[in-house]
């Protein structure tokens, strides 16, 4: 097996080219995907962790290797929701209901034939709207994924729905072998409901207050229990409104944890006058980073927590956290003629990350070994940002970072707890100093930074704003990485030649505009 | 008697073509229309238009 691809020159690392040593592919033998399902966390069922470990939604381990596409080929909604207003759209707006160009199924059919060609971390095709994937008869929904089935059998297929429409169409998305499904669920409580819903439309006619949430609360427990009923993993999507259903949203952890939710990811409320919402216009805000945090920690230990969503656009293109939609847009496939089927670039591409991830839990379990011999349990967990471009590295320079990967670190080891984005609005951002402004605010509750390189001035910043700019990591692996600094940490705290950074928020930014290829 | 849609607040999401009972909902240059000869406004079909039930911009409305 000597067609290496190195993983850095796949996403692109451009100048910073990463060390030669690149992991070779063993040449075992085995050339199925599957065989690696024993580097599984031991807690999942093999044939759970098979599903999702290549589904960057799903595994946040895949997350930093694998790219996901959506299809906008669902346009009509069936409910309304206060955070959401579809007659607006920008293209350089990200976030859920958003798109720029709707596809027939036969477009998005050769969109995707398109895009998988050209990017072999491709995994995941998602229908997630722009409306409900389920809604005016999920016709177009279905369409797409009965050809699809038939033209790249290699990509996993995966819809979101509100829920409404689920309890009859659970027999389809079987049909489909559609094996992961999101739901958006607010509430589990109708008072709760009435305040998110103004009006779902259902059985041909339109209802409002506590009689519609009632609905399309017994339709989102029902569908849900259909879908763990027939082994399709669930994803459940909250999106945190303070004052609404923050706190709320333990009761809906435990709730959809009980009817067999695979993950549940609580997503900021995004919210601002100028994009038309009800919540916009009416100054509801959304939550801070440590508001957001406090409860994706009060829930941990219910369903399994999601902490990496992007909220990304209903046709975004590429791995989480970068939007490639622009390079595949309707015109410019049409002009590339006829598209055909090849899985050799993409099975390469897997073989590769699996060969890459055997190993890592046993050095990950190493230095969590090494970090709690030597710190104990006295010090508190710290906060980490990291400047990466995938591949679990760090390997992002720190003035061209679109977004900060951010670590919780401590005795109990390393974990991925968010991100922050940090590119530029489309309106703002002229000079330098705002966008470092913007870094301060967004990462304020991290103790350092790590990055594969940065100049003198951020520097000098990022020391007086508190926050330790950090290079000798670059392009070493993000966890290891963050438990040998953990340690050295903790060394100079009990010297008392630091103090610990504690009682700091930050800003959580969004409607930004999603980060490009360079 | 019949609906018609107004095109400047039209989505273009089609959920009105999908529930409208007389297929009098159809895409003409880019927009979806109402043909008045088969509109009836959903009576004796259902309690309200359907059309203007589902419309997420409630751009269906009485011509």
């Amino acid at each position: 097996m000597g067609n290496v691809i190195s993983l850095d020159s796949i996403l692109g690392v451009g100048e910073l080219k990463a060390p030669a040593e690149s992991t070779p592919v063993e040449s075992s033998g085995c050339s199925s995907s599957s065989c690696g399902s024993s580097d599984g966390p031991a807690d999942m069922d093999p044939a759970v962790w098979d599903k999702v470990k290549n589904h960057p939604c799903y595994s946040e381990e895949a997350h930093h290797y694998f790219a996901r596409m959506h299809v906008a080929v669902a346009p009509a909604c069936n409910i309304q929701c206060n955070y959401c207003n579809r007659k607006y759209d920008c293209s350089n707006e990200s976030r859920p209901g958003v798109v720029s160009e709707k596809l027939t199924p036969d477009q998005a059919i050769k969109k995707i034939l398109a895009v998988a060609q050209d990017i072999p971390q491709l995994s995941v095709i998602g229908i997630a709207g722009p409306g409900d994937s389920l809604a005016a008869g999920a016709k177009n929904t279905f369409a797409t994924f009965e050809h699809l089935q038939k033209k790249a059998p290699d990509l996993k297929l995966c819809l979101s729905t509100n829920g409404l429409a689920l309890p009859d169409n659970v027999d389809r998305i079987a049909q489909y072998n559609i094996d992961h499904v999101t739901i958006t669920i607010n509430m589990v409580d109708p008072e709760v409901g009435a305040q998110i819903y103004p009006w779902i439309f259902h059985k041909h006619k339109r209802w409002t207050g506590l009689d519609a949430a009632k609905i399309l609360h017994e339709h989102q427990m029902l569908g849900l229990e259909m879908l763990t009923a027939r082994g399709i993993l669930v994803k459940v999507n909250s999106v945190m409104i303070p004052g609404v259903n923050d706190e709320h949203l333990l009761a809906v952890n435990k709730a959809v944890k009980a009817r067999g939710a695979f993950l549940h990811n609580i997503m900021p409320l995004i919210s601002d006058p100028a994009h038309g919402t009800h919540f916009g216009l009416t100054g509801q805000r959304g939550p801070t980073a440590q508001e957001l945090k406090v409860v994706q920690d009060a829930c941990e230990g219910g369903a399994k927590l999601m902490r990496h969503c992007r909220q990304c656009r209903a046709d975004a293109v590429g791995l989480l956290g970068e939007d490639r939609g622009d390079e595949f847009t309707a015109d410019k496939i049409e002009a590339m003629g006829e598209i055909g089927y090849d899985d050799e670039a993409r099975r390469t591409y897997r073989e590769h990350v699996e060969a890459e991830r055997s190993g890592r839990h046993a050095s990950k379990a190493a230095a969590q070994a090494d970090v709690q011999e030597a710190v104990g349990s006295a010090v508190d967990p710290i906060l980490i940002a990291v400047a990466t471009k995938g591949g679990e590295r760090i390997n992002e320079h720190f003035g061209h970072a679109k977004e900060f990967q951010i670590y919780e670190v401590g005795p109990q080891g390393a974990k991925f707890v968010g991100h922050r984005r940090v590119d530029q609005y489309c309106e703002g951002g002229s000079g330098d100093d705002d966008t470092l402004d913007t870094v301060l605010s967004a990462i304020n509750d991290c103790t350092a930074v790590f990055v594969a390189k940065i100049g003198g001035c951020p520097s000098k910043s990022l020391e007086s704003a508190g926050i330790e700019p950090v290079d000798r990591f670059a392009f070493e692996y993000i966890e290891e990485s963050a438990l040998a600094y953990f340690k050295d940490y903790a060394e100079r705290l009990g010297q008392g030649s630091i103090q610990a950074r504690a009682g700091q928020d930050a800003v959580i930014r969004t409607g930004a505009l999603t980060a490009k290829r360079a | 008697m019949a609906y018609k849609i107004k095109s400047a607040e039209c989505t273009v999401c089609g959920a009105c073509d999908a529930e409208c009972p007389n297929m009098a909902i159809s895409l003409k240059k880019g927009t979806y229309v109402i043909d008045p000869a088969k509109c009836t406004e959903c009576k004796g079909q259902f309690d309200s238009p359907q059309c203007a039930a589902v419309c997420p911009a409630d751009c269906c409305v009485p011509a």
